[in-house]
């Protein structure tokens, strides 16, 4: 059995002390330790992004980060992200504009186009396309999606003025 | 129309039929808070993980399993033949597709391995990881046999023949013939094409991978899965019948599931081994297929090689079709929905779109040592749409005439209906050139052709693909019952007032992401005269749900969806009855509006439905003697005038292909899309982009590749392509409205149309881009090496 070893990070703001194995992943790190399941195993491979999260403020991919990495960093998944209100407006339009159906990658598709915003608060559609293409959605087509992050995009824009 | 309503639900005052409300249920899964499989867990829930076989084709000669036994926490290394003492086999055979032949399987290998993948040993451990070092331990002996992996040759003598008690590789053959094809194509005049085109095997990749949670409680005989399935009811019967169980003592429960597609709605082996795993260990058993896994063992689709033949006059009629389907299944015919359907589809497909009533077809079905294939989105449609409007296409060509221009003289009119296609399928309404005329006004077809010609001038390849296709939904008894399946073609709704006036709404359809839950929720709600946030859906249950065949087939909105109308009519009456008890009123002056019991004249409130409830829970005593209130009504629905609504599309693509490198760059995609009544134009849309990018991805990326052994070349998802946003196109998408007779709500359905259509349109776009140059593409995919290719420069 492989070594454990403990690590001590911050998750969604809350300190968390635990001892893992070394060859645990963050996100497994996050669906078995803690609970969290809004981040998803979709490949175990970094390609479909479905396992997206935060860490000290930067999208990583949760399966090709060992939680051991994470010690001493502050995470973010999508229980943190929604919880704090900060991409309720994302959520939202997501909603309005049906950007998700069966909803397994939309966690990861929420945090990546949030960090999209942050960088580029005036994305083209290509741009936003470009972006997201590191996130596999089998259902929408990625029109919708598309269409949702622009408009947040632009509402974002227009409040900052 | 229904005797007692004073309207059809289409004309209910406050209707949400046809409006674009946002899905009640999601907003769970936008903040990460859905229950997948792999999010749940029980007490005592053990891991199982498989070892596969890694041979195409190979004798078990032993297995050992002393080692993985030793692993750290291994609970029970299980194998083929221990598993057989509490699974019977299956066999997919169905009565109506005759002469269809299978051998039985079991959830384990039992004796030899027929596909790489194929399960072989379950390792049971306190952890996946666990469960995974133990299975690296186990030590199997293989003596590898020939593959068959060539469908050209799986019927010939000197190829191995893969179940030797079936006799021959063959499952299954049909041939069809309607009119007189050979007087077609020696007509005077005639302009005859041939084309020979290949649909290579792909597969569902469902984000969520295939998942099972098996609870066994020997206590009570009770089996609960938790399932990622589409249709829990039959595979409530499916457990009960192979594992002796009483079908009552058996329930399903499919929370949510991430994606489905028609990958969902089989009999996998490795989920039977879980829930046998289950029975046998007396805990909690969890199987989530790893992405490695879904790719060998998920159901693959496709793998067709086509010839066809088309025979046009002068004036571009078609004067005759032949077309000759070679497809290969892997090893099994899959239960219970066999892997027949795909290969009769083609050949009931083909041409249904025209006049044309001279067409001869044959359908071979041939055993293969590759990954079972089976009914996948859209099934047989993307080929029999992109066999015709190929041979369309390249007739048109011949003969010098625009693409559109020939549809429009061979596509059945507007105002023929009903009519049947050559292969006898019938429509009841279909509306085939006001689609096509909306979709040449919705993209300026003419302004793009100006755009290709001045382009063309300056080395610029584009192209512009039109297709035109018919699509199943809502299919009766017909499709699967008849043929002895125990798949249900009716599907039931269950509404219960509760007492303060909200409403929960159970429904035997289930949700994997397309607004099932939606649908049948805002036709409840309009026939029953409730606001959509009064009503609450619950879905997925084979213990709670009326029982139903699930979602298959875009069967959901048009069948789910009239059970839903008919039972909140039933209902409404029902508050009606009471109402008009309580408020000494005729219960047809009354009607139910705005969650209120209101007169029916002038609409003013008469009395609330929180108030219908109190009285009728809680003050029966106010109520007369010989009345009894019943605010809960359950009615179910199948369609019977018709065996399929059949609804239709156009699709068109816009393409530019780079003639040095090969590759194609997606400008633009556009659907027109007739589904009967649009019960929530959002979620139609969006069900018709999501089909159609899975269709690119079948015309541009998506193949699995194996080699002649048998061996999958690109089962990961970094070497497996799929669609992703880069690539992707804008698509536009409008509707017209030909509702079914056969149901009071009119919906067809809209889930697979996108599929359907999509993969002629691009190839189709392809060719027009490449016609010039002399070259022409009929292989799916039609990957940037298979159009050099075609250019002659590779």
């Amino acid at each position: 059995m492989a070594s454990e070893i403990e690590i001590r990070l911050t998750v969604n703001g809350e300190p968390v002390v635990e001892r893992v194995e070394a060859r645990l992943s963050l996100v497994d790190f996050l669906r078995e330790k803690l609970h969290l399941t809004g981040s998803h195993v979709g490949c175990e491979h970094g390609v479909c992004g479905a396992c997206t999260v935060l860490v000290d403020g930067e999208i990583v991919r949760g399966c090709l980060t060992l939680a051991a990495q994470a010690d001493g960093s502050s995470v973010t998944s999508i229980e943190g992200a929604s919880d704090s209100g900060e991409i309720a407006d994302l959520q939202a339009a997501f909603h309005e504009r049906n950007a998700l159906q069966c909803g397994f990658c939309t966690p990861a598709m929420l945090l990546s186009a949030d960090a999209l915003l942050k960088r580029n608060p005036a994305p083209s559609r290509e741009d936003i396309r470009l972006w997201l293409s590191g996130n596999y959605c089998r259902c929408t087509g990625y029109h919708a999606i598309v269409d949702a992050v622009a408009s947040v995009a632009e509402v974002r824009r227009n409040n900052s003025i | 129309m229904n005797e007692t309503s004073p309207l059809s639900v289409l004309d209910r005052p406050n209707s949400y039929i046809g409006r674009s409300v946002p899905r009640p249920n999601a907003k769970r899964l936008l903040q990460g808070r859905g229950t997948f499989i792999d999010d749940k867990k029980l007490p005592r829930m053990a891991h199982v993980v498989f070892a596969r076989s890694p041979h195409a084709h190979a004798e078990i000669l032993s297995i050992g399993t002393d080692a993985a036994k030793a692993s750290a926490g291994v609970i029970a290394v299980v194998n083929g033949e221990e598993m057989k003492a509490v699974c019977t086999p299956w066999v997919g055979v169905l009565s109506h597709l005759q002469g269809l032949k299978s051998q039985p399987q079991y959830p384990l290998a039992v004796g030899k391995a027929c596909w790489q993948g194929e399960p072989v040993v379950a390792v049971v451990a306190t952890s996946r990881a666990a469960a995974e070092d133990a299975a690296d331990k186990l030590e199997i002996d293989w003596r590898e046999l020939e593959p068959v992996t060539d469908m050209e040759t799986a019927l010939s003598a000197k190829t191995p023949v893969i179940h030797a008690d079936l006799g021959d590789n063959l499952a299954w053959k049909r041939e069809f013939n309607a009119g007189d094809v050979d007087a077609a194509f020696a007509a005077s005049g005639a302009t005859l094409v041939e084309e020979a085109f290949l649909f290579g095997r792909h597969t569902g990749v469902t984000l969520e991978p295939r998942a099972i949670l098996s609870d066994y409680d020997p206590a009570e005989e009770q089996l609960t899965v938790y399932h990622a399935h589409q249709a829990p009811h039959m595979m409530q019967g499916i457990f009960a019948s192979h594992f002796g169980i009483e079908e009552h003592k058996v329930r399903v429960i499919c929370e949510d599931v991430g994606g489905s597609f028609g990958i969902k709605v089989h009999t996998y082996p490795d989920e039977m081994a879980t829930v046998a795993l289950s029975i046998m260990l007396r805990r909690p058993i969890k199987f989530i297929a790893d992405r490695l896994e879904s790719f060998t063992t998920d159901i693959h689709a496709r793998d067709h090689r086509i010839t066809a033949r088309m025979a046009v006059d002068g004036d571009g009629r078609i004067l005759g079709i032949e077309m000759d389907d070679l497809t290969g299944i892997g090893p099994f015919s899959v239960y219970p929905r066999t892997s027949g359907i795909e290969a009769n589809q083609v050949v009931n497909l083909t041409g249904a779109q025209y006049t044309n009533q001279n067409y001869r077809a044959r359908a071979t079905v041939v055993f293969q040592n590759k990954t079972p294939m089976c009914q996948y989105r859209a099934v047989g449609h993307p080929i029999a749409t992109a066999v015709t409007e190929g041979l369309l296409d390249s007739a048109a060509a011949a003969i010098g005439m625009d693409a559109v221009e020939i549809r429009r003289r061979n596509l059945v009119a507007d105002d023929a209906y009903p009519c049947k296609a050559p292969s006898g399928l019938s429509f009841e309404k279909l509306s085939h050139h006001a689609s096509l005329n909306r979709l040449v006004e919705m993209m300026g077809y003419d302004g793009l052709r100006r755009e290709q010609a001045r382009l063309r001038g300056e080395g610029v390849h584009r192209g512009i693909g039109i297709a035109t296709f018919v699509e199943l939904t809502n299919p009766s008894a017909m499709f699967y019952g008849v043929g002895g399946a125990r798949i249900s073609a009716q599907d039931g709704c269950t509404l219960r007032l509760d007492a303060r006036g909200n409403v929960f709404c159970s429904t035997g359809v289930t949700e994997q992401g397309q607004g099932a839950e939606a649908v049948i929720a805002q036709v409840a709600a309009t026939a029953l005269g409730v606001p959509l946030e009064r009503i609450k859906m619950i879905t997925g249950d084979t213990d709670t749900v009326p029982y139903g065949g699930g979602t298959w087939a875009s069967r959901g909105a048009g069948i789910g969806g009239e059970a839903a109308a008919q039972a909140g009519h039933a209902l409404r009456r029902n508050i009606l009855e009471v109402a008009g008890v309580i408020l000494q009123a005729r219960p047809e002056t009354l009607d139910v509006r705005g969650g209120a019991v209101v007169d029916m004249a002038d609409g003013r409130e008469r009395i609330g439905l929180d108030e219908i409830g109190r009285i009728a829970y809680f003050r029966a005593d106010t109520l007369p003697k010989d009345f009894q209130s019943e605010l809960m009504v359950t009615r179910h629905y199948v369609p019977k005038e018709y065996p399929f609504a059949f609804t239709n599309g156009v699709q068109a693509s816009l393409v530019e292909v780079d003639t040095d490198t090969g590759f194609v760059t997606l400008l633009k995609h556009w659907a027109v899309e007739d589904c009967g009544t649009v019960i929530n134009p959002q979620l139609v849309d969006e069900q018709i982009r999501g089909g159609i990018v899975q269709g690119i991805g079948a015309a541009l990326f998506e193949h699995c590749l194996y080699d002649e052994r048998g061996q999958l070349l690109n089962g990961t998802m970094a070497d497996y392509l799929v669609p992703m946003s880069a690539e992707m196109p804008d698509i536009e998408v409008a509707h017209m409205e030909s509702p079914t007779r056969d149901s009071e709500l009119g919906a067809k359905g809209a889930g697979e149309a996108g599929t359907a259509g999509a993969p002629a349109a691009v190839l189709n776009a392809i060719n027009d881009a490449l016609r010039p140059l002399g070259a022409t593409v009929n292989a799916h995919p039609a990957t940037p090496e298979v159009i050099l290719k075609a250019l002659g420069k590779v």
